[in-house]
Parts: structure tokens; sequence; C-alpha cells
């Protein structure tokens, strides 16, 4: 990463065009507010970027070398020659959305996305079906913001899911239900978090949740596929 | 952190200093747990949360992550059967098997008496010993399956082995503290 001496702005290009950037600015902040189309998965603005679903892959030039970097994360420096969609860029993107198609096949956001990058089918097999593309924004914005902590990650590899502690009810769950809204593949619904309140993610409950006082209703699954964008 | 400086006085900083050094802890200390009770009981998961003053959900997700930790309680020794590439030719999977009969157990489990714990493992770096078995630290080389009882006799405690009856596995419903599974 470019953390050479400079203080202040930083003038660079972005698919040919010019540029200006703050120390500290990753090259998606700069590429978003200039308009710049990068698509991603795992950021969020309102959380610390954390790099995990690479879709965010633009081309970099600095002097003579030219490097795929994430660029929720790759902070800006002057000079630099960024270009968001070379061959090698969209090559490199489509490789990365035919693997979480492979994971998680049902998940529309993922479906559209790689229909817009001609994906039809993946070439992998199917390991899992999962909604869930460990994206980790429940988790982030779980402890970041909510500063509840009551899901983790659990587990790694293909086993790695989305849990409370010890699988069990987190008692520091408040059934705020930020995980559900922030979800990008609806993955985790109003359902699971809820009804075996408070808890998230298919986990076993004693007691009933209330119905809601307005609807009647406690079946909320449908409403929270609102939040699928 | 470094952004934080200047915006919170002195004192605080100092603390949140103290926090992230002491979350960088948390490895060794589930190390230490480890070694201690060869497993992570759930009480201690917690007490380690609450004293690093961390979430247990990272706790847990650490404890999870590594191959070096484990929920359930390990076997006082610990066989690795080597399945690397050099020891797969040289027959490992039989050596393995006979370990498995002969402690009446499946890979990755450990037998009744808390004695053993059987596992495979990817090469241990030393293919000219093929096929090898590590138990605990030390290495044992060429092994055959005729071997094997041999083996397994040396580390059996040395009075005819009377089994230690384990307290029953606690069922998995009184894992969830009796909340009715789905
Ligand atoms: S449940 Fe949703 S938000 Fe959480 S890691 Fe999975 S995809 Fe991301
Ligand atoms: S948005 Fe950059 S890696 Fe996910
Ligand atoms: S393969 Fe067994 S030691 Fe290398």
């Amino acid at each position: 990463m470019s953390h050479a001496d400079w203080e202040g702005q930083a003038k660079f290009t972005i698919d040919g065009r010019e540029v200006v950037g703050y120390k500290g600015e990753t090259i998606l902040e700069v590429a978003r507010r200039e308009g710049f189309d990068i698509p991603t998965l795992c950021y969020h603005e309102a959380l610390e970027p954390y790099a995990a679903c690479r879709l965010c892959l633009v081309e970099v030039t600095t002097g003579r070398r030219t490097k795929l970097v994430t660029s929720c994360i790759y902070e800006v420096a002057p000079d630099i020659e960024v270009k968001t969609s070379t061959e090698r860029v969209i090559r490199n993107r489509k490789a990365v959305l035919e693997l979480l198609l492979a994971r998680a096949p049902d998940a529309s956001l993922i479906q559209k996305l790689a229909r817009e990058y001609g994906i039809e089918k993946s070439r992998y097999p199917l390991v899992l079906n999962d909604k869930c593309i460990l994206c980790g924004l429940c988790v982030r914005a779980c402890h970041e913001i909510i500063g509840a902590s009551a899901i983790g990650f659990i587990d790694r590899g293909t086993e790695r899911h989305v849990g409370p502690p010890i699988e069990r009810l987190s008692e520091r769950c408040i059934g705020c239900g930020t995980c559900v809204y922030i979800c990008p593949t609806a993955a985790i619904t109003l359902k699971d978090v809820s009804k075996p309140m408070p808890g998230v993610h298919k986990h076993p409950y004693d007691y009933e949740a209330p119905d809601c006082s307005i609807c009647g209703e406690m079946n909320l699954e449908s409403e929270s596929k609102v939040g699928e964008k | 952190m470094d952004q934080l400086k200047g915006l919170v006085s002195e004192n605080a900083y100092t603390i949140l200093n103290e926090v992230e050094e002491k979350r960088a802890s948390l490895i060794a200390a589930l190390q230490e747990l480890q070694v201690r009770y060869r497993y992570l009981p759930e009480a201690a998961m917690r007490q380690v949360a609450a004293r690093l003053r961390i979430p247990v959900a990272q706790v847990y997700h650490v404890a999870t992550f590594y191959s070096a930790f484990s929920l359930k309680p390990k076997g006082k020794h610990i066989i690795n059967v080597c399945l690397g590439t050099a020891c797969h030719v040289k027959g490992a999977s039989l050596i393995m098997d006979r370990f498995k009969r002969d402690l009446g157990v499946e890979q990755d489990e450990t037998t009744r008496d808390g004695q053993f714990t059987l596992q495979g493992v990817r090469c241990v770096g030393c293919c000219s010993i093929a096929p090898a078995v590590m138990i605990d630290e030390e290495t044992h080389a060429h092994v055959r399956q005729d071997k094997v009882p041999e083996i397994i006799k040396k580390y059996r405690p040395s009075s005819p082995v009377t089994p230690v009856r384990h307290p029953p596995e606690p069922s998995p419903s009184s894992q969830t503290s009796g909340k009715p599974g789905k």
C-alpha cells in the first residue's frame, strides 16, 4: 500500500479522469464520490472496510507496477492510475461472482450481479446452498454499531458460518434487526431474530415472542425481503 | 487507534491501548486453557471474554477457527497418523484403520477412557520414514500394522487397563440449556 510521504490532497486518475482524494481515503470512497461504478458486497459506509468479498477489485498502477487491489481498503496516493473495468478486472470479478454463485445460488442479489457480468451458471459445483456469503456485514454492524456483538463467525473453510457464540441463544442480542437490515442477501430474516428472540440464525427458543401490536402478525419473513437490495 | 489520539483524554487513551494489548493475548490465553483442560470449556471461554473485555462471540470465533483448539475434551495422548502423500503411498490408511480398530474410535474421536485422541495429519515433515505416526511429541517411523498394538501399549497406563468411566456426554438438549430443538 502506498503510504508515501505526503499530506493533504492527492491528485490521481480513475479511468483516465483526474480526481482528488484526501489522505486516508480509499479508492472506493473517491470513486463513489466521483460517480464511478465499482460493485461491492462487503462494504458499508458506516462500517470499517473488511475486504472479504473481493468484488471491488480495480487495477492500480504505481510507477511501473500494475496490480489488482481491493479498492475498499486501498488508500489513495498522488499519481496512481486506477482502472475500474479493464479486461483483467472484469475477468477477476467474474471469477469471484462465479464462486459466490456456487455458494449462494438462491441469493437474488448474487444472481443479479452475475447476470450483469454475463454469467448464467457457475462452473463450480454447488458445495452448500447457503444464502450467506460471509460478507461479515451483520457481524460487524452488531459489533461496531449496536455494540452488542451477539453474533460472530464460527468455524472455518466450508464450515464457516455466522451465529451466536456457543451456537446458542445469545443473551446479548437485543433483537434490533440490524443484521437483517444490513444483510445483502437476506440470509438472516426477521423471523430468525424476532421469533427466537433473542438470537439469530435458526436457534431454539423456549418462549413465545409476542405478536406485533399493530399488524397482529409474527411471521415477518416476507417483509424482511424488502431489505433485499 | 492512532486517529483517537488527541480526541480522547490521555487517560482514556491508555485504557484503550491496554485493551488492545489484552486483546492480543486471546490466543495465548486459549492455548493455556487448551493445555490445562485438553479442551476449551464454555465457562472458561466466557471468563476469558470477560477478563480481556472482548465479546464471547469473538472468543468463540477464534476458538472454532484454529484446529489447535478443541471444544471437546481431547485424550491424554494425541495420536497423529500421517496421511500425507508419502505416507499415503506407504499405506497410511491401513495404519489408520488399525488404530481405529484397536482403539475402537473413529478419526477425530477420543477413547472412552480419555487416554487417546486419534487424528490424521497431512505430512509431519519426515517422509523418509513413512509411514509415520506422531504420538504427542514422539515420532514413530516405518509403522507397520502389526506394530500398532505395541505402540498403543507403550502409552497406556502400566496397570491393567480399567477404563475410567467418563460421565456420559452431555446430551445436546442439556447443552442448549433445556431449550427444545427445532
Ligand atoms: S448473514 Fe448476510 S450480512 Fe451476515 S455474513 Fe452472511 S451475507 Fe453477510
Ligand atoms: S467491497 Fe471491497 S472486498 Fe468487498
Ligand atoms: S507424508 Fe507423512 S511425513 Fe510426509
